[in-house]
């Protein structure tokens, strides 16, 4: 059922595939402080991610509405046909994103909150 | 082609159809978007074994295209037929190298058929942030290939194909 190439093949894939994720998690960290969506590549909005508040968002194809709430952001809605946007666990790391392929949309985290900065500074 | 050869074609096309749909019913990956168990190309690899690869080819396209003009829509297609032309164009490859057994064969299948329809994504969005998909796809496609190659292989044996 399988030959010594079939183990080489797999191996290779893993590692790829492990060093891709690491990338992937550098390029993850950090809180952010915004969300920024897109439609076909073009901007939509970019919305902060403090405070609440409920985005509807109209494209060509249908509509999605966008949550912010407790500092992330989810698809509360979706008239797409598969609804994957809706699966995602709610957003807040930059470079994290929720992504509707149907309607051509992506929410993206930004903006990383330096978690070394002071808050406030008393004099 | 011979005239067994045109029963096997319009057979296995008929099948892969039937695996995509029974595959659509078990709910699989869960929040990352293009993760599939892939059940259909169970009948495709079979089909690279036992046609000549023109027609296993063939049997790839017109499934995908009638999948989609039957349940699904134009955008969905394109995404299908970028996965599985590139899916197939791996496995091919590979099994002319030689040394890679059915399951080996598969896994390429599956890797590339999720990376193809990643690429697509990318561009159809015009966002380069969805690469980030790419691990997870990468071990999604290994692992369904993985499984899917396993039971082509057992059938493969069993019904003496």
């Amino acid at each position: 059922m399988f030959q010594k190439k079939d183990f080489v093949l797999a191996a290779v894939i893993a590692i790829i595939a492990g060093i891709s994720a690491l990338m992937v998690m550098f390029a993850q960290s950090g809180a952010g402080t915004s969300v920024r969506v897109t439609v076909d590549g073009a901007l939509y909005g970019e919305y902060s991610l403090s405070g609440e508040q409920s985005i509807f968002i109209d494209s060509a194809s249908g509509y999605n509405r966008l949550v912010i709430e407790n500092g992330s952001a989810y698809m509360a809605e979706a008239d797409c046909p598969d609804k994957y946007c809706m699966d995602y666990k709610p957003v807040s790391r930059g470079g994290e994103t929720i992504i509707c392929l149907p309607h051509r949309l992506v929410v993206e985290v930004t903006g990383t909150r330096d978690a070394h900065q002071p808050d406030v500074v008393v004099q | 082609m011979t005239t067994r050869q045109a029963a096997y074609c319009a057979m296995l096309t008929a099948l892969a159809m039937i695996f995509g749909y029974v595959e659509a019913l078990i709910p699989f990956g869960f929040g990352i978007p293009g993760v599939k168990l892939g059940l259909a190309n169970i009948v495709i690899v079979l089909a690279l074994y036992i046609l000549p690869a023109y027609q296993a080819f063939a049997i790839q396209l017109m499934r995908i295209v009638l999948v989609s003009f039957l349940f699904g829509n134009l955008s969905m297609m394109i995404y299908s037929l970028a996965g599985g032309i590139l899916s197939f164009l791996a496995m091919d490859l590979l099994k002319r190298a030689d040394g890679f057994s059915i399951t080996g064969v598969s896994i390429a299948g599956g890797v590339s058929h999720n990376l193809g329809q990643l690429i697509v994504a990318v561009l159809v969005v015009q966002n380069l942030r969805i690469a980030f998909y790419f691990p997870a796809l990468m071990i999604a496609g290994l692992v369904t290939g993985c499984l899917t190659g396993m039971l082509a292989d057992r059938i493969k044996r069993v019904m003496e194909l």
